[in-house]
């Protein structure tokens, strides 16, 4: 579909009008017809509207995605649950968009953007961290075929999806950054085997994934061959954007729930604890007001880096606030609910107990890029300071100590 | 709740802070501050002309039919945001803040304009200490005559006018009818003296209640505002230690490439993105709180605006957002010049380097105005989290 006048909000609304003229939302509920209902919407460009016609979009102003939703919503239609398939909507497709051939183009993100199809992350190996270029998983040419064999860890939804993006290493004898190759990986073919990966809580959100032999036609790969870091930086890139979520209110996040106990239990209250609280609070009130400033910088067309001061304070924040709450507990916090293995449960976060909280919250320093990391990514791409001398660079990947 | 508040700059606050910042590098860069801390004239009276005067900045927050700019404390915020970064020995934040905050709820047309075209300079005389709401004055009024004492006063010595709290109400004194003692201050970019008044004649300009709201409004738009000051005294702390870092080689290489040092400056910067945000915050509340009012003085009496202040509560909001403004914006400033000394290593220990002229004035501007430790005990009671 084309659009010749500017896209507006006037006109995105007019054609989400159009749409639903003709597609009613309320005859969509659920099973086959949400699905035709969700690829019109694709078709009709109205699904991402800043990706290109012919690809869910219209090549429009991304700022103008709310407009259209909001739209969609207000008529009851039915979304496409993006919270099901984050990886997939938020890092698989855009790199799908920048460096996939028209092909691999038109064969994903259909599927992917109405949730058909969901999409995991193979990046992390237990070899490879912070240093993701390290990485070690083996890609060996075999005629039009490829042949994979390693480990990758951390790996949320691979007992679920369907497709995966994946990194690995081609050549070991070029330096780390040179011989990497990226794939899309078919998490149904012969050779993948996803295992639970149990966590400090003792509970399962993440997977390791053990590919042995697992054959990929070379239509698969994303990107040139050697190209694989740069195409995994364009992904990592855009894990950084999707960090922020939605405005959340004064005391809505788990300073709500500590204020909450002190107000609702005076028996945990005693003198030094007081300021305790109240310095979580003033932390927590400017953390938000940050995310806040943020978005508005975001809506106003400003890509800045505070978003990086978001993530490092907010991981230090849940962390530093269900320890205080836990201590204020006292002899309560020494019952846990249990340490059943499971996949992790379908309740809020804030609705858990403050245990739970104290160690699921450990890992917001680690997922996502470490708090260390992050650390050297503000001090040199924000402050401008040199980066530590390296010896990893220019030496082949296969001689490095390990 | 309130509306959200938008926490960027926009183009007119991005123009002034570039011509202030321009003026004050070649008329106050630190070497003449550093000299000026030893002379006698602590005090910049030329560069306050052209803030006050030249530039019309001190009746930015003032309503134009007052002879104001009609401005809004978001902009003064930006000023004082570029006052700060240059430690700038200016009486900005006594007259063009706290004490303009006091005139505008009294009502005070005449004194305004005075203060508003730069004509005259005015001063709260209370401990620059004092907190919003624990004001225990010191002045008693007998008739038209006030007698008593008030120590560490600031932006008093250059001051034409005194705003002086009693008991049950405030007065305005010519500061020519006071004695002005100087005293060796912490911060002698900000030099505080004690005022004495012996049968000083003074002007009643508020009494009972309003007298009251008029100083807890003053303090608590001086402590909303007083932030923004103090996050231009981070950034400078954190980008001159950055700029020395590149530079300075120790080892071999340069001393910013060490990742122990890097990790400190990460925090830092992430600590003062933190506190500029708080601080808009806080400035736009105190801009709101000033719109309100304006609102009912328009309802009321057309152009009448700075009658109607009276009538406007105490804006709960604003009062959270300063203390909290204060709260968080105080120690981000206080780390921010203690890393500025320690990262600068030998130099940031002498005089002849600024950092100490930044460290005091952070450490000084802590204690102002209430404490981070007191402002957390009154938000405590603002947002019931009772203490133990």
């Amino acid at each position: 579909m084309t659009v010749a006048e500017p896209i507006t909000a006037a006109v995105l609304q007019k054609l989400v009008a159009e749409f639903l003229a003709a597609h009613d939302p309320r005859a969509a509920a659920d099973g086959g017809a949400r699905l035709d209902f969700l690829r019109a919407r694709f078709d009709a460009g109205l699904a991402w509207i800043h990706y290109p016609p012919g690809l869910g979009g219209l090549g429009a102003p991304r700022a103008l995605q709310p407009v259209v939703d909001a739209e969609f919503a207000a008529a009851g239609a039915p979304d496409n649950r993006p919270g099901w398939n984050a990886i997939g909507l938020g890092m698989a497709a855009p790199t799908i968009l920048r460096h996939g051939t028209d092909e691999q183009k038109h064969r994903f993100l259909r599927p992917l953007w109405t949730g058909e199809e969901i999409w995991c992350q193979l990046f992390s190996e237990p070899g490879a961290g912070s240093d993701l270029a390290g990485l070690g998983t083996r890609a060996v040419r075999d005629g039009d075929d490829w042949i994979i064999n390693g480990q990758k860890v951390w790996t949320s939804l691979a007992h679920i999806a369907r497709w995966a993006i994946l990194v690995t290493r081609h050549d070991p004898n070029l330096p780390k950054h040179e011989g990497m190759t990226y794939f899309i990986l078919d998490m149904h073919a012969p050779g993948v085997e996803v295992r639970p990966l149990r966590q400090i809580t003792g509970e399962s959100e993440f997977n390791e994934v053990f590919l042995t032999d697992v054959r990929l036609p070379d239509s698969l790969r994303l990107g040139a061959v050697g190209e694989g870091w740069t195409v995994a930086r364009s992904t990592l890139m855009n894990e950084r954007v999707s960090i922020g979520g939605g405005a959340i209110p004064r005391e809505g996040g788990a300073i709500g729930v500590l204020a909450n106990l002190w107000r609702d239990r005076p028996d945990v209250r005693t003198p030094g604890r007081h300021d305790d609280v109240m310095r979580a609070w003033v932390d927590a009130e400017a953390a938000r007001l940050t995310a806040t400033r943020f978005r508005q910088q975001l809506a106003a067309g400003e890509v800045g880096p505070d978003g990086s001061a978001v993530k490092l304070t907010f991981a230090t924040l849940m962390q530093r606030i269900a320890g205080l709450e836990l201590e204020m507990r006292g002899e309560e916090s020494l019952r846990h609910e249990d340490w059943d293995l499971g996949r992790g449960r379908d309740v809020p976060f804030l609705n858990r107990i403050a245990g739970y909280r104290y160690l699921r919250s450990k890992g917001n320093s680690i997922e996502g890029g470490t708090s260390e990391i992050l650390r050297n990514i503000i001090s040199e791409r924000v402050l401008g300071l040199p980066s530590e001398p390296r010896s990893d660079k220019d030496i082949p990947w296969k001689d490095l100590p390990r | 709740m309130t509306a959200a508040a938008d926490l960027l700059y926009d183009e007119t606050d991005e123009e002034l802070r570039g011509n202030l910042r321009g003026m004050l590098s070649e008329r106050s860069p630190w070497s003449k501050v550093l000299a000026r801390v030893e002379s006698p004239e602590t005090c910049d009276s030329k560069l306050w002309a052209v803030l006050a005067g030249e530039m019309g900045l001190a009746g930015l927050a003032v309503p134009e039919e007052l002879g104001g700019a009609g401005a809004t404390w978001r902009q003064v915020a930006v000023v004082l945001e570029e006052l700060g970064r240059a430690v700038a020995p200016v009486p900005y934040l006594g007259s063009a803040v706290i004490a303009t905050r006091a005139l505008l709820h009294c009502g005070e047309r005449d004194l305004l304009a005075e203060l508003a075209s730069g004509r005259q300079c005015a001063a709260l005389a209370v401990p620059f200490s004092a907190m919003a709401g624990t004001v225990t004055p010191s002045v008693s009024a007998d008739g038209d005559a006030l007698t008593g004492t008030v120590t560490s006063v600031a932006d008093a010595l250059i001051a034409d006018v005194l705003l002086v709290p009693t008991a049950d109400a405030l007065y305005a004194v010519s500061a020519a009818d006071a004695t002005r003692t100087s005293v060796v201050s912490l911060d002698m970019t900000r030099q505080l003296c004690d005022v004495a008044f012996d049968g000083a004649r003074a002007r009643r300009i508020a009494s009972g209640p309003a007298a009251v709201s008029a100083v807890t409004a003053a303090l608590t738009t001086g402590a909303a505002l007083l932030a923004s000051e103090q996050v231009g005294v981070a950034q400078w702390c954190l980008d001159t230690t950055v700029e020395y870092l590149k530079t300075r080689y120790q080892f071999g290489r340069q001393v910013g490439s060490f990742q122990a040092l890097k990790h400190r400056l990460a925090d830092l910067w992430t600590r003062i993105t933190q506190a500029r945000a708080v601080a808009r915050y806080a400035a736009a509340r105190a801009a709101d709180a000033a719109a309100r009012a304006a609102d009912a003085a328009d309802a009321a009496v057309p152009g009448a605006s700075v009658d109607a202040e009276r009538s406007v509560d105490a804006q709960p909001e604003e009062a959270i957002a300063a203390a909290l403004a204060q709260a968080y914006c105080s120690d981000a400033a206080v780390l921010a010049a203690e890393e500025c000394v320690q990262l600068h290593g030998g130099i940031g220990f002498t005089w002849e380097h600024p950092a100490h002229l930044y460290l005091k004035r952070a450490k000084s501007s802590a204690i102002a105005l209430g404490t981070p430790d007191r402002q957390r005990a009154a938000l405590a009671r603002m947002v019931d989290v009772p203490a133990a």
